[in-house]
């Protein structure tokens, strides 16, 4: 399985995010991208997931399975945990296990593997914004997709959590998976491909610019 | 399947829940109906003659406070975006988001209907086409409903939008709705003229109405 962007260009409101971009992961690795905020990491997760249409450039996934789109074959993390309040915590987890399914690993493994098998019961309208993360996540072990799009993923994670997240990352990658994750942070993965989606904005460049040289931001 | 009686369930256990709308459309349904025989006065010729017209403007009120929660708490909680990109058809993921918002909105009116018919002196045949004519009928207007929800479900005030996008559309629905249960009670025309009418319409929406959802909710998200 390998997973390509040929040229692609980003468009979101009549102006241009990124243009250009090339990049291509195989089964087994892991694509990192990074760039200031802005600079198009959740568009091109969005774009691969399916969300945003490709205007310009090509997305291609070989040895995929043919009748699927990328998306359909893919795990979308954004930045929302898509969890519903007044529902309790196991209730989320089976809702969209029961949704996307089939379920490769039970409810309760798969909470313990987040560590929220204890609090199974409890409405996910009182977790904490990492809790909400962990029990997304879960979503991810009990569901099979070759591909993760994360966006961000360990953004409210504590040290635990993340070290969870990588060693759920690294798993799946011994198991032929692919990864595509935005982040500012690194996440411990060694080997990832990295994607610098800065200079790849020109709509941006003189803005940084002008920061990047420390002036003051005069009157508009 | 399994995708869609997920959502099923899901939609129905969130309406019966704290702060769902199952329990707010039954008594907004009650509100208004009771407040009619405040405003006219206890004219019973008059209360039994506007009466299927009451329930039915309560009824379509009643489906529509809800409706616009539809979509948009999904939208809101990044629920959407895992349903877009999922391997089930989102038009019948709409079709199944629009039968538990009937179940558990429209079905509780329908039940309740013979019982606040009494308040606008609606007993025996009166009450009881009224009743069938509003079972067959709410389907239509959630289905209808359920594209101006899927239009809306970006906005931040969509219920207001909603409404005027609606609203208009229902016109048929009220229309034959009203006169089947008209005609059932004093003619000339046989009851089951509208009433099929009414019957036809709903199977139509059933069908429009998903499929204009699904196209809708595809364009938003861009």
């Amino acid at each position: 399985m390998r997973l390509s962007g040929t040229d692609l260009t980003c468009r979101r409101g009549g102006r241009e995010i990124f243009a250009g971009l090339n990049f291509a992961v195989s089964a087994g690795e892991a694509l990192m991208v990074s760039g200031r905020n802005g600079a198009g990491k959740s568009s091109l997760l969005r774009m691969l997931a399916g969300l945003l249409h490709v205007t310009h450039g090509k997305l291609d996934l070989a040895d995929g399975d043919p009748d699927l789109a990328i998306g359909e074959q893919a795990h979308y993390l954004g930045h929302q945990d898509a969890l519903k309040p007044s529902l309790s915590v196991a209730e989320n987890l089976e809702f969209w296990v029961g949704f996307l399914g089939p379920a490769i690993a039970s409810r309760g493994d798969a909470l313990a593997a987040v560590g929220l098998d204890t609090i199974a019961d409890l409405p996910a309208g009182y977790l904490s914004a990492g809790q909400r993360r962990r029990l997304s996540l879960a979503r991810l072990l009990a569901v099979k997709r070759p591909i993760w799009l994360l966006d961000e993923p360990a953004s409210t994670l504590d040290a635990a959590g993340q070290r969870r997240l990588r060693d759920f990352m690294r798993a799946h990658l011994v198991a032929g998976g692919l990864i595509v994750a935005a982040t500012h942070a690194s996440l411990g993965i060694d080997g990832a491909q990295e994607l610098l989606l800065d200079q790849l904005s020109p709509a941006f460049a003189q803005a940084t610019g002008s920061f990047g040289d420390g002036e003051a931001l005069g009157p508009v | 399947m399994t995708a869609l009686s997920a959502i099923f369930i899901r939609d129905m256990r969130l309406a019966i829940r704290v702060g769902g709308g199952a329990l707010m459309g039954v008594l907004f349904f009650l509100v208004v109906i009771t407040l009619v025989p405040f405003a006219i006065g206890p004219d019973l010729a008059l209360l039994n003659r506007i009466g299927p017209a009451i329930l039915w403007i309560a009824a379509l009120l009643a489906s529509l406070l809800t409706l616009d929660r539809l979509f948009a708490t999904d939208h809101e909680d990044g629920s959407l975006d895992l349903i877009l990109t999922s391997r089930a058809p989102l038009e019948l993921v709409v079709l199944a988001k629009g039968c538990a918002h009937w179940v558990t909105t429209a079905l509780p009116l329908v039940v309740v209907a013979p019982f606040v018919g009494i308040f606008l002196n609606l007993g025996g045949r009166a009450g009881a086409a009224t009743v069938l004519t509003l079972l067959v009928g709410t389907p239509a207007l959630t289905f209808i409903g359920i594209i101006g929800a899927a239009i809306s479900v970006t906005l931040r005030r969509g219920g207001l939008l909603l409404a005027v996008l609606v609203l208009p559309l229902t016109v048929p629905i009220l229309i034959f709705g009203v006169a089947a249960a008209n005609a059932a009670v004093s003619g000339p025309i046989p009851f089951g003229t509208p009433f099929m009418t009414l019957c036809g319409l709903s199977l139509a929406s059933l069908v429009v109405g998903p499929f204009a959802a699904a196209a809708a909710l595809r364009l938003e998200m861009e």
